[in-house]
């Protein structure tokens, strides 16, 4: 890839065969330490930070309040008085850091351009050069609809899709229960950490998109991995190990959501929720936002998910024994609600 | 196949004739003259993209699965402006019979719409505007609101209903 660090295929290699190895025999062994235990007494945090006044009188949300709130949750998240002190935590300044934006729905219902821009501030006062800042999706045009500007400057954060020139999916094949696939070489190759910038919609197969259905944009064939609810093939991607080894913080987009009609953009079917979710277990962020989108779809007179036939059941496998991916336990998650 | 020198003329018109009538029989609207260059107060940005069954998916994700379920044979896309202002997506979708487009149109709930005479159903929203005319399922999105909208999606819709044969 021009201008692009990569990881060596060796190293890659060595990555998918530790994986490989730790989640045959002992699928904690890899998980990620910024990920919480599937089992024992631990909590899994997950922060809703929420703005009545995010859209002012606007049609987007002003990039201002925007920043607090992140800052908001991110601190609330790591309990600091810096705002900084979060991004530093996680990443290291000479790691590559990628973002996965979720882009498919246009720009009515995809990750706000504002909230990337913020959290790529963040990680550059945190240390990240902006050349080693990635914000990706599957499309070079998915992006641009969504209102971003492409961007493979050297000196500057990057903008790309996986369908850019030089870029593409590998050539190796990974298999994960019912999934088989290539990933991203944005994935594989060239981050050394990523960060899950997706979207709270509702899906009509799926049921709930957020954190682990985000994972379908980073791989060559997502239109085989629809049957049966999306299930298990939602939680079987997300054990892959370039997925589990690389996602270390899910920064969800909840300014504007999708109750029903999802994963595309249909006006009657979204409400400003003015929020954002910050969490590092991707299964309790999901089961968080199922809880929101029923709550949403009670009070607009709506089925639930089950009694429409499209149940999020692969929240439930993503964190059973063979997964161990997360809790869905919400006795087990610790939840807490910030605004500003 | 040996035609006596006579009779070709006759096997030549035959044979336009034929080819005309089949023409007919399977004649399909392309996707580029079902869209409106131009209604009151809207412009069309160039290019219409369209999709054929299996590169649905690349459009719209896993919602593509339902409107294979239903029988779509092609997808068709383009950008509208109202006043130089408010983007508007419209979506084509040419479904194998109208029952189809009434598989998809029903399967949506429809909550607090408008239901103008449009088409052979209709239901307008505060920024969408969706129909079906026959094997066509047409869905208008805006990305932002405006009182003027909704008058304004319902005149698209009627220059789309025009441009659209049964």
């Amino acid at each position: 890839m021009t201008n692009m660090p990569e990881k060596t295929r060796r190293d890659f290699l060595k990555d998918c065969a530790i994986g490989a190895l730790a989640a045959g025999a002992a699928p904690l062994a890899f998980a990620r330490d910024v990920n919480p235990p599937s089992s024992g007494q631990s909590k899994s945090k997950v922060i809703i930070a929420r703005d009545a006044a995010l859209y002012g009188s606007g049609v987007n949300p002003e990039a201002a309040r925007v920043e607090k709130l992140l800052d908001r949750a991110m601190q609330t998240f790591s309990d600091s008085s810096d705002p900084v002190a979060p991004w530093k935590k996680l990443f290291k300044p000479n790691e590559v850091v990628g973002l996965k934006v979720n882009t498919i729905a246009g720009p009515g219902l995809s990750t706000h351009v504002v909230l990337v821009e913020a959290i790529c501030e963040r990680l550059k006062q945190a240390g990240i050069k902006p050349a080693n800042i990635v914000i990706w999706d599957r499309t070079n045009g998915e992006l641009e609809r969504a209102g971003f500007t492409l961007s493979n400057d050297p000196n500057r954060v990057r903008i790309v899709g996986t369908d850019s020139k030089d870029i593409g999916y590998d050539e190796n094949v990974l298999s994960y229960g019912v999934v088989k696939t290539r990933l991203s070489n944005l994935l594989t190759r060239t981050c050394d950490a990523m960060i899950n910038v997706p979207i709270l919609k509702n899906h009509s197969f799926a049921g709930v998109t957020l954190a682990l259905k985000n994972m379908y944009g980073v791989n060559h064939n997502p239109d085989k991995l629809h049957a049966n609810n999306c299930c298990p093939a939602v939680a079987d991607i997300n054990m892959l190990p370039p997925i589990r080894n690389k996602f270390r913080l899910i920064v969800a987009d909840a300014m504007t959501g999708c109750f029903e009609g999802g994963p595309m953009f249909k006006p009657q079917f979204s409400w400003k929720y003015n929020g954002i979710l910050v969490a590092t277990d991707p299964v309790a962020i999901d089961q968080t936002a199922w809880d929101i989108i029923e709550r949403k779809r009670l009070e607009r007179g709506l089925k639930t998910l089950q009694q429409a036939g499209t149940p999020p059941k692969y929240i439930a496998v993503a964190a059973n024994p063979e997964h161990q991916l997360g809790t869905d336990d919400p006795a087990r998650i610790a939840l807490q609600e910030v605004s500003l | 196949m040996n035609i006596p020198s006579f009779a070709r003329p006759t096997f030549i018109s035959a044979l336009l004739v034929a080819s005309a009538i089949a023409g007919c029989q399977q004649r399909s609207v392309s996707p580029a003259t079902m869209f409106p260059n131009s209604a009151p107060s809207w412009t069309m940005s160039p290019g219409v993209r369209t999709f054929s069954p299996d590169q649905l998916s690349e459009y719209i994700d896993g919602d593509a699965e339902k409107y294979l379920k239903a029988g779509v044979k092609n997808t068709s896309t383009a950008d509208y402006k109202y006043k130089d202002q408010i983007q508007v997506v419209v979506d084509v979708y040419t479904m194998s019979s109208p029952a189809s487009a009434k598989v998809i149109f029903d399967s949506e709930p429809a909550m607090d719409a408008q239901t103008p005479a449009l088409g052979d159903a209709a239901r307008l929203y505060a920024q969408s505007l969706i129909f079906r005319k026959g094997p066509y399922l047409v869905r208008m999105v805006a990305y932002q609101e405006s009182p003027q909208l909704p008058p304004a999606l319902l005149d698209l819709g009627h220059a789309f209903e025009s441009k659209l044969s049964r």
